[in-house]
């Protein structure tokens, strides 16, 4: 087997998905209280504190402009956390992968299983934001509803790189570098707390080739109920960061595991 | 050339390279079913490495290696399906108890739910963990762990049983416990293979032992064959010095080795031996038979290793 080929797709990599969900429902409690009680406290601080004093950005509320961003900033937040602390501590301390590879199931199904439990995680928590946002009066019809597909895409496109990452890192403090120069940049730059066609023009062009910028283009108008513009350019940018990410996570991933 | 049994274990010229240094440098290794192999060696010697390339889950970087006949690299799913190990570093998966941690295991096996229920009970059982079902692993003293693990190692009635230092750091009682399952494994068809640095385990439970360093052979055949072939049958150990007179009434065919403060004399007769030791405090010294862990000393040296 070539050590560069894509990932094949087998039933081993639910029954990874499984396992993490299985843990998770366990820990259940503690999660849902983050889940909820973050964004909760984010947006009734941010939206109604700082939203008195914009009142309208875009031509909505700030509150409905902030809960739209956040919810793609938890997808891209949830996943990169998931697939960095949790998958280096199933990876290193807990040494789970060295047992999981002592049977039929191979680095591949652990690379997808791991991707789309990620992706998951990223679905609960941008439901839960939904929620809290329908539930203060942000989400205007139901068709918000159809944003948890493109919730889960930002997640697998996040989990990537995030993996990437957790790849090449030889301990936790790793993970920082990442946070601060990536993470921290996009949830400031890409559209969260405003429009990004505010920022200088050089920065508009920089932010176009961050995938944050496009998981918001698309999230926000599905949840408030506005037309899309551009969204095969949104979904196409996403879909390809998430592929090629992918697909040097599963080199990268195979190469640490398999010595 | 007709074979009475086909070999499970096949290699021939087996190596492996971390950045150009040699761990495993062409070694042959062949195991028939149904027996226990042991594969001794000092750390470093490339034990885990060997083991680790029989499984797949490091890439050989040359020779042939083939289990159950085929190919590992070309059918790494099918000959894991059929194979169960017990690794040197307990990876237990925390985040679950005892019983779902062998449920858990089953399934990267699909294994169906009303097989699953009809073995892990008796896994249970036969490690008698059977009363810690619903326990955490971290609640688990390490001997608990060790033969939680050997369960797990079971759960899919594997043919062919990989053990990587499986008593290390467990107390005499869980060692015997081990020992008399490993036995029971071997009486039930399965082959073992495993490592060790205890020469008493081995000679306990291996048929066949081969002693490698340096990633090469130094050594292969059954325990007593080993004794036999490497080594004289008695030997005195003393501790602190001797008169030089003493040693000057030795026959020559008397071999002798120095380790720190003690002196070790080999020999095929035991008069010699009992003759000296008489001259000398009893505290001083010790008259035995010799056994595999002078043949190992004697292969891998006395120095001390990494």
């Amino acid at each position: 087997m070539s050590n560069k080929s894509l990932p094949v797709l087998r039933i081993e990599a639910f029954t990874i998905w499984r396992r993490n969900a299985l843990v998770w429902r366990r820990l259940m409690g503690a999660s849902v209280l983050l889940h909820f009680g973050e964004p909760l406290i984010y947006l009734l601080g941010l939206g109604y504190g700082l939203g008195r004093f914009v009142g309208e950005m875009a031509g909505m509320p700030y509150f409905t402009f902030l809960a739209s961003g956040f919810i793609a900033w938890s997808a891209m937040n949830v996943a990169s956390m998931e697939s960095m602390w949790s998958v280096y501590t199933r990876m290193v301390p807990q040494q789970t992968y060295e047992a999981i590879l002592a049977t039929p199931a191979e680095v591949d199904d652990i690379v997808i299983g791991e991707l789309l439990w990620c992706a998951t995680k990223s679905l609960f928590s941008g439901t839960a934001i939904l929620v809290v946002a329908a539930l203060l009066g942000a989400v205007n019809d139901w068709t918000a509803v159809f944003a948890l597909p493109v919730i889960f895409l930002t997640g697998l496109c996040f989990a990537a790189p995030g993996l990437i990452i957790t790849a090449l890192a030889r301990g936790y403090e790793y993970f920082n570098f990442y946070m601060t120069l990536a993470m921290t940049p996009m949830f400031i730059l890409c559209g969260v707390f405003y429009p990004t066609n505010t920022l200088p023009l050089p920065m508009q062009s920089v932010v176009q080739f961050l995938p944050l910028t496009h998981a918001v283009q698309i999230i926000r108008p599905i949840v408030v109920g506005e037309p899309i513009t551009n969204l095969g350019l949104h979904l196409g940018t996403l879909g390809l960061f998430g592929l090629v990410t992918a697909w040097v996570a599963t080199i990268l991933i195979r190469r640490r595991l398999i010595q | 050339m007709p074979i009475s049994a086909p070999l499970l274990v096949h290699c021939q010229n087996l190596s492996k390279n971390f950045n150009g240094k040699p761990a495993v440098a062409g070694l042959d290794l062949d195991i028939p079913p149904r027996i226990c192999f042991g594969l001794l060696g000092p750390n470093g010697a490339g034990k885990t490495t060997t083991l680790r390339m029989l499984l797949g889950q490091s890439p050989r970087s040359g020779g042939t290696l083939e289990i159950f006949g085929q190919d590992i690299e070309l059918n790494r799913r099918q000959i894991r399906q059929r194979t169960g190990i017990v690794p040197q570093a307990d990876n237990l998966d925390p985040d679950f108890t005892v019983e779902e941690n062998l449920r858990m295991y089953g399934s990267y096996f699909r294994l169906p739910t009303h097989e699953m229920d009809r073995r892990i009970p008796q896994l249970l059982d036969m490690v008698e963990l059977s009363a810690r079902a619903t326990d955490r692993i971290d609640t688990l003293s390490g001997g608990l762990k060790r033969r939680l693990t050997l369960a797990r190692a079971l759960v899919n009635d594997p043919e062919f049983l990989v053990l990587d230092e499986p008593t290390t750091g467990l107390d005499p009682q869980a060692r015997h416990m081990i020992w008399s399952l490993l036995h029971r494994m071997k009486r039930n068809g399965k082959t073992i293979l495993l490592t060790t640095h205890y020469m008493e385990e081995a000679e306990r439970l291996c048929d066949q032992l081969m002693i490698i360093d340096n990633g090469t052979l130094l050594a292969q055949d059954s325990p007593t064959g080993l004794i036999r072939k490497y080594c004289e049958s008695d030997v005195l150990e003393i501790r602190g010095g001797i008169p030089k007179e003493a040693m000057g009434r030795l026959p020559p065919s008397c071999r002798t080795e120095h380790a720190g403060e003690s002196l070790y004399i080999y020999s095929n007769h035991a008069k010699p031996l009992l003759e000296l030791a008489q001259g000398l405090p009893d505290t001083a010294c010790l008259h035995r038979h010799s056994g595999l862990e002078d043949v190992f000393l004697r292969l891998t040296g006395r120095e001390l290793r990494g």
